[in-house]
């Protein structure tokens, strides 16, 4: 890797571009030519920088970190002139601190550790030179020449790295197996199908350290004695898949994955394979099926991928963290690694923090913190002055928490036996405003639309959840329709076939579990406490606040609104839609939601 | 290329390009169909039959695939396919206003194409850039933090 003393990254959002910032960096690099300085200062483009419309373009100068906004052409030889080469910040377009400068992954915050997410934003991910001077390769380095398969295997296994695609799983015992099985042909599959609403800490790792994922599937091909590897990545990311092919074409070149790898004896090779958008195909097995050309439904198990995976051959399956914690295992050692988290569940995760708290992003923090450090300390809080009511976590599958549980440490036991599940990392945060059977629907139209119709557990009965989880919201809820749903959950949760219909009905669950009094109010009351669902909620014009401005009946769509200029208004509650616009409207609050 | 003028020769031309380009086998097939889908903006029957032929295999089963992916189509769409993200993330902040505001402008519900064959308005799953919710795609262009103001204007980008 060439030494740079300087690293400018220009944002080339499509707003930035249309804006002029290739021009800016065509004009960087003339005037860096010009002043002699394109041995020392390195032009990088990045994906987002700021809020492009305020912003753009925009650009991020390191070491420093200065942010410069709404920089054109014009200003370049000025800011290389100051910036460059006298060493003075211009001040003129330097942004404020509190803009953002990446909104999705912001400086590491107090209670992070970085491991996985270490190399983000601080390498060039389209240049594997910038990986080598990372330590890049070295562990692979390290396994071909030093260990032995077996070496390997026991030290991921000492290590005690649990799989990060949701379930857990010992990732060392799942290598084992795949070692032991028979066969000369085995393969390696990294689960790249990222597919839970909100969560993106996958797409970060493929778009900003793709070789950190190729090295640890690398290595976990010696280990298990596979010789080709899939890479099954959901097609809503092309820029993670156009990143992994160049790095898999770049690693090709250096004699890093094909055959002979550095020189020894160890072959092995790999392919993307794109999805189509299903969201059941990141269940392991639904995942093979759609690799081999069919309809991505999920089988019976056992047998397990380990012995009877691709085409029938062993087959290895992690996700794209789990990959990418693996050449930093090899390289600082099983210790290094345990010392970090709780007794069963090591080392750190990423998650995707969104919802209504104050910082929204990816986080990477040890095991064994509690929900309530994640939310507070490094969530910064709720949102505005609002109370904390509850967090999802694990993805559309994943139960919702109070906050009498937000001092639990967070490993895949603790979050298993209070309701929800670690799945892949997304974690949403809900305060007050929040009505939870609202939610409960939500998340069940989701599983219901997304199952795949396989078994009828799963295909009926999530429909018929989602029938009476909104037969509550509108209103008509009866005497019965709680029993039923903890019945049909029940049912549906032990028989379905994979982990999609088995953990589907965890968010009506746990809602029923923690927030049971919403759902009697909505019930027996016809009453919404969070005054979300409109059929049980009415708008009412206060006497005493109203100073008849007549806002809201020029603004009504359905003329429900009369009142004299000057005399308190009134809605007829027969006409009202619920819309709302009059209460958004209102500069006086007199519009009450009851 | 519009539904409307989709000629039956090309069509089988194009697939068998296609396959040609990507493979046979039936690994090949998702690619395959993703490539055509592309090409034509829809599977047609006619596409159908011709990669049975090309890869040997029913067309119930090519079918079957075809139908299971969201991202497939065996309807026609139109010159534009619009995707608008539903997913929580994008719901919650402002997603909602924005759906409506983008069903009203092209007159569409989710899964319609426009009766002059310009727009075809989808739901897509997340699209993990829920930093700039609510994002909406416009065949390759992606559109972050989306306000209903600005719906109009983008939509008349397209031609």
């Amino acid at each position: 890797m060439a030494f740079y003393r300087s690293t400018v990254l220009v944002s080339v959002d499509p707003i930035c571009v249309e804006k002029g910032a290739y021009e800016l960096i065509d004009s960087l690099h003339d005037e860096l030519i010009k002043q002699g300085l394109l041995d020392e200062v390195q032009v990088l483009e990045t994906p987002r920088l700021g809020d492009p419309e305020k912003l753009g373009p925009d650009i991020v100068v390191y070491p420093e970190g200065t942010h410069y906004t709404n920089i054109t052409y014009f200003d370049v030889p000025r800011l290389v002139e100051e910036h460059f080469i006298k060493g003075r910040i211009l001040k003129q377009y330097a942004a404020k601190m509190t803009d953002t400068i990446d909104e999705e992954l912001s400086a590491p915050r107090s209670k992070e550790i970085r491991v996985v997410l270490r190399n983000i934003g601080e390498i060039d991910p389209r240049n594997i030179d910038d990986y080598f001077a990372k330590d890049g390769y070295m562990a692979l380095g390290k396994v071909l020449t030093e260990m032995s398969p077996e070496d390997v295997i026991q030290e991921i296994l000492d290590a005690k790295l649990r799989g990060r695609g949701g379930a857990g799983f010992p990732a060392g015992l799942k290598w084992k197996f795949a070692r032991q099985a028979e066969g000369n042909v085995k393969y390696i599959i990294c689960n790249a199908d990222e597919g839970d609403p909100g969560a993106f800490m996958n797409r970060r790792v493929l778009e900003g350290d793709p070789h950190s994922v190729l090295e640890g599937m690398c290595i976990a091909a010696y280990a298990i004695g596979a010789q080709q590897g899939y890479v099954y990545c959901r097609a809503e990311y092309p820029i993670a898949v156009s990143t992994m092919n160049l790095a898999i074409k770049q690693a090709r070149s250096m004699g890093l994955v094909g055959k002979n790898i550095l020189g020894t004896n160890f072959n092995f090779d790999l392919e993307i394979r794109m999805g189509a958008g299903a969201f059941v195909c990141g269940e392991e097995t639904a995942l093979m099926a759609s690799i081999e050309g069919g309809r991505g439904e999920p089988r019976a198990r056992p047998p397990f991928p380990a012995n009877k995976g691709l085409w029938g051959k062993p087959t290895n399956i992690n996700n794209v963290e789990t990959y990418a914690n693996v050449p930093q295992i090899i390289l600082k050692g099983s210790e290094w690694f345990s010392s970090m988290g709780t007794e069963k569940s090591k080392g750190t995760k990423t998650f995707a923090l969104a919802g209504d708290v104050k910082n929204t992003g990816l986080i990477e923090v040890p095991f064994g913190i509690t929900l309530r450090e994640i939310i507070f300390d490094v969530g910064g809080g709720i949102k505005g002055d609002k109370k904390f009511k509850a967090v999802q976590t694990g993805g559309p599958m994943g139960g919702c928490l109070p906050e009498s549980l937000l001092d639990l440490p967070v490993d895949y036991e603790t979050l298993g036996q209070a309701g929800s599940i670690m799945g892949s990392g997304g974690m949403i945060v809900m305060d007050e405003g929040t009505c939870m059977v609202d939610i409960a629907r939500f998340f069940m139209e989701f599983t219901q639309d997304e199952s795949c119709g396989k078994c009828v557990p799963c295909r009926v009965g999530t429909h018929r959840l989602l029938e009476i989880l909104e037969k509550i919201c509108a209103g008509e809820g009866e005497e019965g329709d709680i029993e039923e749903l903890e019945e049909l959950s029940d049912q549906i949760r032990k028989n379905s076939l994979c982990g999609l219909g088995q953990g589907a009905p965890n968010p009506v669950v746990s809602t029923l579990k923690h927030f049971m009094d919403e759902y009697k109010a909505h019930i027996y009351e016809k009453r919404c406490p969070a005054k979300v669902c409109r059929a049980l909620i009415k708008y009412e014009i206060l006497d005493g606040l109203c100073t008849g401005c007549t806002v809201c009946a020029r603004n009504c769509p359905v003329g429900a609104i009369t009142g004299e200029r000057k005399q308190t208004h009134v809605i007829d509650q027969d006409i009202c839609i619920k819309c709302g616009i009059c209460h958004q409207v209102c500069q006086f609050d007199a519009i009450d939601i009851i | 290329m519009p539904s409307d003028t989709l000629n039956k020769e090309e069509n089988i031309l194009g697939v068998q390009e296609i396959v040609k380009r990507i493979g046979s086998t039936r690994a090949d097939l998702i690619p395959v169909l993703q490539a055509i889908t592309n090409q034509f903006g829809f599977i047609s029957q006619t596409a159908m039959e011709e990669l049975s032929q090309l890869m040997n295999l029913p067309t119930k089963e090519i079918n079957s695939v075809a139908t299971f992916y969201r991202m497939l189509s065996t309807q026609p769409r139109g010159r534009h396919v619009v995707q608008f993200c539903e997913s929580a993330p994008c719901h919650v902040v402002g997603g909602r206003e924005v759906f409506a505001a983008l069903k009203q402008a092209l007159a569409l519900e989710p899964g319609q194409t426009s009766p002059d064959n310009k727009w075809t308005l989808l739901t897509t799953s997340c699209l993990g850039v829920c930093g700039i919710g609510p994002v909406m795609l416009i065949d390759t262009d992606m559109y972050g933090n989306v306000t209903p103001e600005q719906v109009k204007e983008i939509l008349s980008r397209y031609e």
